[in-house]
């Protein structure tokens, strides 16, 4: 059993959690991910590693409650414990030699851009951290990410920060003001990946994008993450997650990640109807 | 006297129109009295063919006579001797192409039913607990790592136990078994049959360590400087392969691992699973494996009106067992042989909407002796299905291949081992699909059988 050593809410629907898993923790590196079930009878979910501690061997996740399995995770507690916990999983991210790096990260994705800036940084690599997010309220690891990076450019969609902008905006400016970027490492939905790599393909600027697709082992069994990139079928579970943004097919991969949303609709009615139970069994 | 009867007793089965909507098991198994009737149709032969069919070398004769002296839970301690599995064994082992291809009674009608009267033995005994405890062996003070929980590794893990080792199991999953949890259905391998049988390796001392994926969490050689002096992979051949037809990408297109993982391990089939699937109404499977089969009466038990098996040679060269085509076709799976797909087409939501088919003929047997399929010009149709299944085989997952220095593969990825399993690496074991790429759970137990042999020979050399 995996125990949840610390808990805490970054923003109204997005939790940390720092879980006990010394073997995961032994070996992860930025880029990898594990697979949890939450209890006995769960489902398999992947999440992206935000941060580990090797001497406490612990794992950091940062989850959005978005479907039933993550409201469900979102309900414990420190000191509970989740079923199972596997990994490190896929390959991590290629930082070597990496000097001046621009990381771009949506929403929840700043969670996983977040631990790539920090290395790189450690690394003597300078790091524009580029994050954007819906509006001010959801904004996550600020402290974190201003400690990870050269620069920090925070913006919202709504301009409720003060800094009404797309991530995209604030990269071509920087690159139309003559930064020169060895890498560019895109982090978020898929939609904000895609235009990344539209935004630095002018520039034949590299473009490593994150892609979590849907799987059930993360090992390589069920080829459920398949997409395709330069016109071959990849594996994002075992070929991945990372890969070059210019070959993959963002289309065909958005239109796959959408498959099983009429269930998860379905999903999350009937987990907020059973709390609602819960709930009225408590009165 | 032996029962000259030529044929074998019929095992009991749900009927086809019943089971077809139900997840529970096909066959029923014999009763007391129509095993013992079964056994006795065995002639004892001195020569003890069938036992040469075994890669497991069961002690057929000597089980079936104990059946037929109605000593049942001795006919199983008899079988358990040289088998860990015999409950899954007599379930899913080809004997028709093994152990009772020779058997002598098959030369002038059918051979003895030796796989059914193996699961009755092990079904029995599961049914009547005995107090007596598990015997734990001495330790003999070695620690030796398997790595995969499937059949080949659960043989080896047991076969090295009863020798006094320290065997841990590391398994990638969340639960033991391998393929015979995540892979063959429910309807075919009752799951609690192999948990008892997982559950009979930990009480010997067997340990499982879930939820560790060796080549990530740790590596081969992390293993060794853990103190394991002898390694078995067994990690399976888990890559599905695709058709690398268009139209593979569209939602609706699984591969049979995928879909049976879903089925199986994570339970979609029933109601209140977490674990979504696409419910289809008309499915089409590509192949004519045993795997194919098993899709494709899962999508008929999910609720699928139609389903299709697409494969492009006859019936006569499809891979499946006999039986489990008979049962397929029974079930009301309509075979498409003579077939290949062409292309997966999709509807403006970019679901699965059909295949586009061609017809084949046979033309000149090819490398693997089987006759090659020619297409026939002009014969195209389309299938109208709203999910597709690939069931065209799988390859051995890389990670351990490329993680591991001094391991060498074939051009396959299969890792190369010689008859007793050992590889280039010092120490290191292997069998089963990783090593023969996709095959039966038998061959797989034969092998880590052999290779739990070898590795005890191996310490024990070093330790002189």
């Amino acid at each position: 059993m995996y125990q949840i050593l610390k808990k805490r809410r970054l923003s109204e629907n997005v939790v940390l959690m720092e879980i006990d898993a010394p073997y995961v923790a032994k070996k992860a590196e930025p880029g990898q991910f594990i697979i949890l079930r939450v209890d006995e009878e769960g489902e398999r979910i992947p999440l992206t590693i935000a941060e580990y501690d090797r001497e406490k061997g612990s794992i950091t996740i940062i989850f959005q409650e978005i479907g039933a399995t993550t409201m469900q995770l979102g309900l414990l507690e420190e000191g509970d414990c989740l079923h199972d916990f596997v990994g490190p999983l896929g390959r991590a991210s290629e930082l070597e030699g990496l000097k001046h790096v621009a990381v771009v990260g949506g929403g929840l994705g700043c969670a996983i851009a977040y631990p790539q800036a920090k290395k790189l940084h450690e690394m003597g690599a300078e790091v524009d951290l580029i994050a954007g997010f819906r509006t001010k309220d959801i904004i996550i690891l600020e402290d974190e990410m201003r400690a990870a990076s050269t620069n920090l450019y925070i913006c919202t969609d709504d301009g409720s920060n003060g800094n009404k902008a797309l991530v995209t905006d604030i990269l071509k400016q920087q690159i139309e003001s003559g930064k020169k970027y060895d890498a560019v490492i895109a982090i978020g939905p898929m939609i904000m990946m895609k235009f990344v790599c539209l935004t630095t393909k002018p520039y034949d600027i590299k473009t490593i994008v994150s892609m979590n697709s849907i799987m059930v082992d993360g090992t390589g069994m069920c080829g459920g993450c398949r997409l395709t990139v330069g016109g071959e079928t990849k594996f994002a579970c075992v070929d991945g997650p990372d890969f070059d943004g210019h070959l993959v097919d963002f289309d065909e991969a958005m239109r796959r990640s959408r498959i099983y949303k009429p269930q998860e609709q379905a999903a999350i009615e009937a987990h907020k109807a059973h709390c609602n139970l819960l709930k009225m069994e408590v009165k | 006297m032996p029962n000259m009867s030529p044929v074998k007793n019929p095992i009991p089965e749900q009927d086809p129109n019943v089971r077809n909507k139900n997840f529970l098991e096909v066959s029923l198994g014999y009763d007391e009295a129509t095993a013992v009737d079964e056994a006795q149709r065995c002639l004892n032969c001195k020569h003890r063919p069938c036992v040469s069919g075994c890669p497991v070398n069961v002690q057929i004769p000597e089980f079936i006579s104990l059946i037929a002296q109605g000593k049942f839970l001795e006919a199983n301690a008899k079988i358990k001797e040289t088998s860990s599995l015999p409950a899954v064994c007599g379930r899913v082992c080809p004997q028709e192409s093994q152990c009772e291809s020779k058997c002598v009674r098959g030369i002038k009608g059918e051979p003895v039913a030796i796989g059914r009267l193996e699961r009755f033995a092990a079904d029995y005994a599961m049914a009547h607990p005995t107090d007596e405890t598990v015997e734990v062996p001495t330790p003999n003070g070695h620690k030796v790592a398997v790595v995969g929980a499937g059949p080949a590794g659960l043989t080896c893990a047991g076969d090295l136990v009863a020798k006094g080792y320290d065997v841990t199991v590391f398994e990638v999953l969340h639960t033991a078994g391998g393929v015979l949890m995540y892979g063959i259905p429910e309807f075919r391998l009752p799951k609690a049959i192999v948990q008892k049988e997982i559950d009979t390796l930990k009480a010997k001392g067997v340990k499982f360590v879930l939820n560790f994926v060796v080549g990530r969490t740790e590596t081969i050689d992390d293993l060794f400087a853990d103190g394991y002096e002898a390694i078995f992979v067994g990690s399976g051949a888990g890559l599905p392969n695709f058709m690398d037809v268009p139209g593979e990408g569209f939602n609706g297109v699984y591969s049979a691992n995928e879909y049976l993982t879903r089925v199986n391990l994570m339970k979609a089939y029933q109601e209140d699973s977490p674990t979504p699937i696409y419910h289809a109404k008309r499915v089409a499977v590509f192949g004519g494996g045993n795997v194919a089969m098993d899709a494709a009466r899962c999508a008929k038990r999910m609720g699928a009106e139609d389903v299709y098996i697409v494969y492009r040679r006859s019936e006569a060269e499809l891979p499946a067992r006999a039986e489990e085509v008979h049962h397929a076709k029974e079930e009301g799976i309509i075979f498409k042989l003579l077939a290949a797909p062409l292309e997966v087409l999709g509807d403006d939501d970019f679901h699965v909407k059909g295949v586009r088919c061609q017809n084949m003929e046979l033309g000149e047997p090819d490398a693997s002796g089987r006759r090659r399929p020619v297409p026939i010009e002009g014969s195209e149709f389309v299938l109208d299905v709203d999910a597709v299944i690939v069931a065209i085989g799988t390859s051995p997952n890389p990670l351990i291949r490329t993680t591991t220095p001094g391991l060498d593969t074939n051009r396959k990825g299969c890792i190369i081992a010689d008859e007793v399993g050992a590889t280039s690496k010092e120490g290191v074991f292997a069998g089963g699909d990783t090593v023969t790429g996709a095959a039966t759970v038998i061959l797989a137990m034969g092998a880590g059988k052999k290779a739990a042999a070898a590795m005890d020979e191996y310490i024990q050399n070093k330790n002189k």
